[in-house]
């Protein structure tokens, strides 16, 4: 560093930027940071930029979030609505509804900004879906990315409810009723739910305060949580460096893609614009959360099609569903009929976050991966996701249940026991279809392998016979169609040792022996051709 | 004789001043009218609405009793061609209307005289004139929204039968939906929903859902809430950006091949 310095002065003056840069490095050190992150790698795949989907959407949410609270003021307190919009001149409103109708047609972009702001929350939330998904069914989530799934699946979470209480603040007829709804899964929770609301609300529902607590909730606590995460789950990624997927010259030690600077830096920057470009483009567009449309909230109103934004969507579709429960005992009630949703909901998210845990279990393997599977070749974790998948859009035609019905004329009884039914059913045919799909997808893999490519071409042998002729693939096809490797299920040896003593086994050996066979048995894999049987094939005896 | 010119002097005195006082002979004009109006809706009853409702209007299994529902309901049900019914089921949709206004007018005449009940409003009641919009849309939310929602978009209810949506309906029809309760829908008489809240609710559903309504967001996807925009999220903006990235990722620095 000082020799830079010292070259400097002895050279005469160095350009503006090397000067600004070596004063930096002096005090920030930045050179030797760049050296060793300048070339880091980073593949190239679409399906890796889902993420960035995520990262730019929440900088643009954050952004546009400022300046809403420029405008907006947390307040319950009650005045007469006096502005632009002519159908609720004179109505009783609280301060956040006046202040957000204030926003929409007094300030100046106001609208914009904040139909920037939700669409993008709504972008956000659906970006982060598919990226797990992703990561999901590539399986980058095995060692040594468990945690960074952790991160990413809490990030989830956390943006669900910023969103909901974003939403919510401002205390129209549809967010209050939502929040009215939330008060009621809270109530339901036995022993301590009267008192949760009671804290939350301080005092009855309404009251004067939620909108002031949620608005630090929603600007500064969840949102910290988030960026906290979201760092973390960056720094992790240029830890663990990223997945690829198997190719030519693409190891588990290496990574072939782009340096960061200036390819990828680039690239990232210039996909930053284009994600608010399009963003800004549908806020510019379409309308989102017309709260002028629904007026100011009042507890003893209420409208029809009051659904959460589409990410609360299951858990609506947990509440339309359910039977109408309830246990009467020694003066209390037990309302099983919101309590049993309000348990369900977690564990719906549970489900899919500690799959990667229950996988490593069941495999056993300890070692660390960075080429990615094919859905295909993971056939019984693919249908798991698929199942999982399906489970959750189940519960969101339930939460839908009377705009399905209004919209393909059907009866939302109808639709309700379809939910009911298609809770328990949808995943396990879907999770059934899915692994057949992955095993006919494998035999066909191997096919291609074995016999080639067909090449469309018939031909007529002089015998009469006719054939088509396939094509062999070529030698990086063949290693990118192989290169996966096939886990032997779990042995657990037999039942007795030499002396026909029954041997002691666990239970939960046993269970990981079983679903170590249903992962990797004979019915769940096929299993991939061997050099011996390609040459067998290829060396020309015998006609296939 | 004296008993008689003050007999006679009654008389005069009586008769004129019944020849001055009772409208005669308009009175006997609308009466023929009316009458006429009468027979005529019997006729086209009889043909069109008896198969279901019975030949006196008494109704049968198929169609309810038509005493005292009153002129509204018949100009509302056979105005938006609810009625005549095209076949049962969960609930009689609108469709295209079959009579002229002439004939609901006939047929309305006909179903008032078999009893009393509400009657067509008049333009004053229903027209924009004096009514304050912001009440009306607070009493919509209040009454109204929890079926058709916010703004009159139309809703579902139990079994396939629905809360129709309001855009577009005659505001006369709005009026007599309110005062008669068609179908499922709870009745508002006068004395829940007066003259001046039914005339407010009119004017706040033209402001919000008329054919020159504004919507100041853009594309108002239905007007239905976060499920449309939900999916419009997902299809148009997170299929944007995915093609977007297919795009970028097809675009990049190719390492040369050496």
């Amino acid at each position: 560093m000082s020799t830079n310095d010292t070259t400097a002065t002895r050279r005469g003056k160095a350009p503006a930027g090397e000067r600004v840069a070596d004063w930096a490095d002096g005090r920030l050190g930045i050179y030797s940071l760049a050296k060793t992150n300048m070339r880091k790698i980073f593949p190239d795949h679409w399906s890796f930029m889902l993420g960035e989907v995520c990262l730019y959407s929440f900088i643009i949410i954050i952004l546009t979030g400022v300046y809403l609270t420029l405008f907006f003021h947390p307040s319950m307190n009650e005045v007469e609505y006096h502005g632009s919009y002519i159908p609720l001149q004179g109505q009783m409103m609280s301060e956040a509804f006046n202040s957000t109708m204030h926003i929409s047609f007094d300030v100046r972009g106001g609208l914009l900004i904040r139909q920037i702001h939700h669409w993008a929350a709504l972008i956000f939330l659906a970006g982060m879906f598919v990226h797990m998904m992703r990561v999901f069914f590539t399986g980058a989530f095995r060692k040594p990315r468990e945690v960074n799934w952790l991160f990413g699946f809490l990030l989830l979470v956390l943006g669900m409810f910023t969103g909901f209480t974003g939403y919510s603040l401002p205390d129209d007829l549809l967010s209050g009723t939502g929040v009215r709804f939330m008060e009621g899964a809270i109530l339901s929770v036995p022993i301590v739910g009267t008192y949760l609301s009671m804290f939350l609300f301080g005092g009855e529902f309404p009251g004067g305060d939620f909108v002031a607590r949620f608005y630090s909730i929603h600007i500064l606590l969840l949102p910290g949580i988030m960026l906290g995460l979201l760092v973390g789950h960056l720094i992790l990624v240029f830890y663990h460096k990223h997945t690829q997927f198997a190719g030519p010259g693409r190891t588990n030690n290496n990574v072939v893609g782009m340096p960061l600077l200036p390819v990828y830096m680039a690239k990232a920057g210039g996909f930053f614009f284009l994600v608010f470009g399009v963003i800004a483009a549908i806020a510019a567009i379409a309308s989102i959360n017309p709260i002028w449309t629904m007026g100011p909230y009042r507890p003893d109103m209420v409208s029809t099609g009051a659904q959460p934004d589409w990410y609360m969507g299951f858990s609506e579709g947990l509440i339309r569903v359910m039977p109408g429960w309830e246990i009467n005992l020694w003066g209390h009630t037990l309302v099983l009929g919101v309590f049993i949703p309000l348990v369900i909901f977690p564990l719906v998210l549970v489900a899919i976050a500690v799959y990667p845990f229950v996988e490593a279990w069941v495999t056993g393997d300890r070692r660390e991966h960075h080429i990615l599977d094919r859905p295909r070749n993971a056939p019984t974790r693919t249908a798991f996701g698929a199942a999982w998948v399906s489970w959750y859009f189940v519960l969101m035609i339930g939460g839908g249940n009377d705009l399905w019905a209004t919209h393909f004329h059907l009866s939302i009884n109808s639709i309700t026991w379809f939910v009911r039914v298609g809770f328990f059913v949808v995943p396990v045919l879907v999770f059934l279809a899915t692994k057949r799909m992955c095993l006919g997808l494998q035999r066909r893999d191997r096919d291609k392998v074995l016999h080639g490519r067909e090449s469309g071409i018939i031909k007529r042998l002089p015998h009469g016979e006719f054939i088509e002729v396939h094509e062999p693939l070529s030698q990086d096809a063949l290693h990118t169609l192989t290169a996966h490797e096939q886990y032997k299920p779990l042995e657990i040896g037999p039942t007795t040792d030499d002396n026909g003593v029954e041997r002691k086994l666990k239970g939960s050996q046993k269970l990981r022996a079983k679903l170590s066979e249903a992962y990797f048995g004979d019915e769940s894999q096929i299993s991939k051709p061997t050099v011996e049987e390609y040459k067998e094939i290829t060396s020309g005896h015998g006609h296939h | 004789m004296a008993a008689l010119v003050v007999l006679l002097l009654a008389l005069a005195c009586t008769g004129g001043l019944y020849a001055a006082f009772a409208p005669a002979s308009k009175a006997q004009a609308d009466e023929t009218a009316q009458s006429l109006a009468i027979d005529e809706g019997k006729k086209l009853f009889s043909v069109g609405c008896a198969s279901c409702h019975g030949t006196g209007g008494q109704g049968t299994s198929d169609g309810p009793s038509l005493v005292g529902v009153g002129s509204a309901a018949v100009d509302f049900q056979v105005g938006t061609g609810r009625m005549p019914a095209q076949q049962p089921g969960a609930q009689i949709p609108r469709k295209k209307v079959i009579y002229t206004q002439a004939e609901i007018d006939q047929l309305a005449a006909y179903i008032s005289s078999l009893g009393a009940g509400p009657s067509v409003p008049t333009k004053e009641q229903y027209g924009p004139e004096g009514a304050d919009i912001a009440n009306g849309g607070e009493l919509f939310r209040t009454n109204c929204a929890q079926c058709h929602n916010f703004t009159g978009k139309g809703g579902a209810l139990t079994h396939g039968k629905f809360a129709p949506s309001l855009e577009g309906v005659d505001p006369k029809h709005i009026y007599e939906a309110m005062q008669t309760g068609p179908q499922n829908m709870p009745a508002f008489p006068d004395t829940t929903l007066s003259d001046q809240n039914k005339k407010d609710i009119i004017a706040y559903l033209h402001a919000v859902n008329g054919d020159d309504t504004e919507s100041p967001g853009g594309l108002e996807l239905g007007g239905l809430g976060p499920v449309s925009e939900g999916l419009f999220a997902w299809i148009f903006g997170l299929g944007a950006l995915i093609a977007v990235a297919v795009w970028v990722a097809a675009r990049t620095a190719k390492a040369k091949k050496s």
